[in-house]
């Protein structure tokens, strides 16, 4: 089994200064997953889980506090930047917001053009070309009206067509699409998604799709993992975890999806209260104040991840001794 | 007689490069008691519609013609002193965004008394009252002397929330209240605004982008693109009956879990409001438009009992 | 496709002047104070030909009152005073200019690599520059000048140290705030260079209120000048300074010889209005542009 991205017993910390007093946030507590080759791995979670920093450390956008991030067999934890270069050629990133993520001085054609220029030795008019034939391979036709724009002359789903195509002008075998979709209309979100599948299959990608909608995800990952308040609290193959949820939070997740939530015919599960604070999560496991199956054992501590045949875990202490 | 009637609305915005037709020809009842949800994408004038029945669009936004009757009186000829007194009490709203509601620098308790008293709550009875309202809506006491920044997002939108009902008004117009919340906090507020609408007897108009929510919650369901009404119905009806085009493909853009299908897209962009297509506005992107779609307006017909599409295919 | 790509010199420097003069001509008050300063300008570079003496030397009986012959008069030498007026816009202007291009470059820069890079070297600078900002600017002025030692250049440089700090600060919260849009990341995660990012996609964001600072800045360094030079810090004697040449009328305003302080005392002030009303205008429309 390749593998594209791995991340081993990550852990971020940031640290805020607000009024000379030091807050420290741990966005992502001892993860590990891995994305392997030609596969979507969905990383679902609400906002505030840390499922965001897990993609950008996987591309080593941000360096982990504790643990390691390999692409491929290369350990890229200590990397510098210097030498990360090249490997972000291989590697990139789709965000959430097509308006802020092409800088607005630049025309769609600038912005194309630039990361060529950078990586390689071709003279302007070769890049020039290169970018219009990325434009038309994102449905963006004629290449020439959308050359010259500005991001803010497109509507959303023509600039993340944009930021995709710029994304995929390097070429790139692993990406990571952090809510591509969430910004747009739901009538434009499905050619989106369809584009970027397509890509997938053309230039044999995988993919880290980030997303708060696990509906999207049952319907393209291969496999999904589920944060919570930056921990992992369940993963495994995508029919699995859909038609036969463990976690009582994968559960409740499913359950609050409207209207589609009674085709699953699951038990549904409620939760009351919210996800609480990053930087003072609860004890134990961290989904004991909401969580309707809690234990006094689920109080004071913390579940392990355990695993659960067939490439399945939970972090729960109701599957301990299952 | 209706709570709420809306009679041919027409907003347009007076901008630099062009005058945007926002809404275009909205008329509804609302009855008491009933949610109405007003379903569009971004620049299909829901939310426009929503500021206009408090007579709040903002500049370079102008009513140019129509009626908002609220217990038959047009809330749109009111003046500013009339207006305020019912903005609030008779008529609330509900922001997206709750940054628009609370003052960030002033305590929850102290911002919510202010609006009671300026309503003509009594000093005295005010605290307690902020403390039953807060209650309600499932926040505890210690909230009333939080500032705005150290609540998270669902808690702000319950506090808005409780404002927006302290006075208990008819109609309360919640735009998008929980598209910024999680899946699961989407769920809890919803179900607060059910059990407000049970409870006060209010009429709940919710304006949201997402078809799902309002076939889940609403009783009746109007669905709107490029500022027209595209089709309005009873939920149930609606759900068995669909007609319209674009609230088929607004469905079929669901995800449906229980098959590995992706749904269905549509085609081609959102409007230019600015210069709309000729014809019936959905036109270009339908796939079943004919040569009297590009050329004609389709009228609302009526298709069933309380149920309008328009749309030429219907005639 | 190759429009996009006409980007050499002449193409850049003619937009740039368009947007200038369409900015210029936008405002009442950018206009008003456009042409005041550019009236001292010509004053600067057409002294030669304006002037009816030279002066420095003395061409006619001493302490006269404004004539015909001497349209300002004479000074205590016998030098005519609109000669050393007109002369005097030079070092004015000249020491002004120096000090804020100086002032200017300098806290941009730092401010850009201070701002991008963080950590413990911003924190560093940080401090010096909110030190040195703590500093009543005129005293500082003053105390390095009279350090460097008393001429225009160190006068400009003395001038240009006291509002680094301005720039500094200003560019600093800039990129801070710019620092977390999303196309900064995106940029990096492209692999574009760090100088690149800070050259093509900060600091042209930073242009903008750059431009604010600036014209404020200007008034406030005219003053400044004025200042020092008052106090015999920038040029020396026999040259034409206003602010040297308003110490030396003090002596004898109170025996009536008043045209020796009032003509240079007016320019001072005048150019100093100038850049006021220029930067009263910019920020305006700066601030309208951003609605």
């Amino acid at each position: 089994m390749d593998i594209v991205s791995k991340l081993v017993d990550v852990t971020m910390d940031f640290e805020t200064r607000i009024f000379g007093r030091k807050r420290r946030v741990r966005a992502v507590d001892r993860v590990s997953l891995e994305v392997r080759r030609g596969e979507i791995y969905g990383l679902v979670g609400e906002s505030g889980s840390g499922k965001s920093t897990i993609g950008r450390i996987s591309i080593r956008l941000y360096k982990p506090t504790k643990g390691r991030v390999f692409y491929g067999k290369l350990d890229i934890t200590e990397l510098p930047e210097s030498k990360l270069r090249y490997l972000r050629r291989e590697m990139q990133l789709i965000p959430q917001d097509p308006y802020g993520a092409i800088n607005p001085i630049q025309t769609i054609g600038e912005a194309l053009v630039e990361p060529l220029l950078i990586h390689y030795k071709l003279s302007k008019d070769e890049a020039v070309e290169q970018a219009h034939r990325a434009l038309e391979e994102v449905g963006l036709h004629p290449s020439t009206e959308f050359f010259t724009r500005r991001p803010r002359e497109l509507s959303g789903g023509q600039l993340q067509r944009a930021v995709i195509a710029r994304a995929m002008i390097l070429k790139p075998k692993y990406i990571v699409a952090d809510e591509p979709t969430s910004n747009l209309d739901a009538s434009i979100r499905t050619s989106i998604i369809k584009l970027l599948l397509d890509l997938r299959e053309k230039y044999e990608q995988s993919l880290l799709f980030i997303t708060h909608d696990i509906a999207l995800l049952s319907l393209i990952a291969n496999r999904i993992g589920v944060l919570y308040l930056a921990q992992l609290f369940e993963e495994g193959p995508t029919e699995k975890i859909v038609k036969n949820p463990l976690h009582p939070y994968t559960k409740a997740l499913l359950s609050a999806i409207p209207l589609l939530s009674d085709e699953l015919g699951l038990e549904k599960v409620y939760l009351k209260g919210e996800i609480g604070d990053p930087s003072n999560p609860p004890r134990g496991c961290r989904l004991h104040p909401r969580c309707p199956y809690a234990m006094d054992k689920c109080k004071t501590e913390e579940p392990p991840l355990i695993m659960v045949n067939e490439g399945r875990s939970v972090k729960c202490w109701l599957y301990y001794n299952s | 007689m209706s709570t709420l009637e809306v009679k041919d609305l027409w907003v347009k915005y007076y901008t630099f490069s062009g005058i945007v037709s926002a809404v275009s020809g909205v008329s509804f009842n609302l009855r008491k008691g009933e949610m109405l949800a007003v379903v569009g994408e971004s620049g299909s004038g829901k939310s426009t519609l929503g500021l206009a029945l408090l007579n709040m669009v903002p500049k370079p936004g102008k009513i140019v013609k129509g009626e908002v009757l609220l217990g038959g009186v047009n809330v749109l000829k009111l003046t500013p002193e009339e207006i305020r007194k019912i903005r609030g009490s008779r008529l609330s709203m509900v922001f997206q965004d709750p940054f628009t509601t609370l003052d960030p620098l002033r305590k929850i308790v102290d911002q919510f008394e202010e609006f009671l008293l300026e309503h003509g709550f009594d000093k005295s009875k005010s605290r307690s009252i902020v403390k039953e309202y807060l209650e309600a809506v499932g926040l505890p006491e210690r909230i009333m002397y939080s500032y705005p920044h150290q609540l998270s997002g669902g808690q702000k939108q319950r506090v808005s929330i409780a404002m927006a009902i302290a006075l208990n008004p008819e109609v309360i117009i919640a735009d998008e209240p929980t598209t910024a919340l999680d899946v699961v906090v989407q769920k809890q507020i919803m179900d607060l605004i059910d059990y407000i609408k049970g409870k006060y007897g209010s009429s709940i108009i919710l304006i949201t982008h997402d078809l799902a929510l309002a076939l889940e919650r609403a009783d009746t369901v109007m669905v709107m693109y490029g500022g027209y009404i595209m089709e309005y119905a009873d939920k149930k009806e609606l759900l068995n009956n669909m007609k319209h085009p674009y609230t088929k493909a607004l469905f079929e853009a669901l995800p449906r879990i229980t098959t590995r299908i992706l749904p269905k897209s549509l085609p081609g962009y959102p409007p230019d409001l600015r210069s709309p297509p000729q014809g019936c506005i959905f036109h270009p992107r339908c796939e079943y438009a004919t040569e009297e779609c590009r050329l004609k307006r389709p009228e609302m017909i009526e298709v069933g009992k309380g149920h309008f599409v328009a749309c030429h295919l219907y005639r | 496709m190759r429009e996009l790509f006409k980007s050499n010199v002449a193409g850049k420097a003619s937009r740039a002047l368009l947007n200038a003069s369409r900015i210029i001509l936008s405002n009442k008050y950018i206009l008003a104070g456009f042409i005041i300063v550019l009236v001292f300008v010509l004053m600067a570079i057409l002294a030669d030909f304006i002037a009816p003496y030279s002066p420095i030397e003395i061409v006619g009986p001493v302490l006269q009152p404004p004539s015909q012959k001497y349209l300002m008069g004479t000074d205590n030498l016998g030098r005519d005073v609109f000669s050393r007026t007109i002369y005097g816009s030079r070092v004015v202007l000249l020491t002004t200019a120096i000090a804020i291009a100086l002032s200017g470059a300098i806290g941009t820069l730092l401010g850009l690599i201070s701002g991008y890079i963080g950590g413990a070297l911003d924190r560093v600078f940080s401090f010096i520059m909110d030190s040195i900002y703590a500093f009543p600017s005129l005293i500082l002025a003053i105390a390095l000048s009279v350090a460097l030692g008393p001429s225009p250049i160190n006068a400009a440089i003395a001038i240009a140290v006291v509002y680094i700090p301005t720039y500094f600060r200003m560019v600093r919260g800039q990129v801070l705030s710019i620092k977390n849009e999303p196309y900064i990341e995106i940029a990096r995660a492209l692999g574009i260079p760090s100088t690149r990012i800070v050259t093509r996609h900060i600091l042209p964001h930073v242009g903008r209120t750059l431009m604010v600072v600036f014209s404020m800045n200007s008034a406030d360094a005219i003053l400044t000048e004025a200042a020092l030079s008052f106090i015999g810090l920038t040029v020396q004697p026999p040259q034409p300074d206003w602010g040297f040449d308003l110490y030396k009328g003090r002596g004898f305003i109170l025996t009536g010889y008043w045209w020796m302080m009032v003509f240079p005392g007016f320019c001072i002030t005048l150019l100093a209005v100038g850049f006021a009303l220029m930067s009263e205008g910019v920020s305006t429309v700066i601030s309208g542009r951003k609605r």
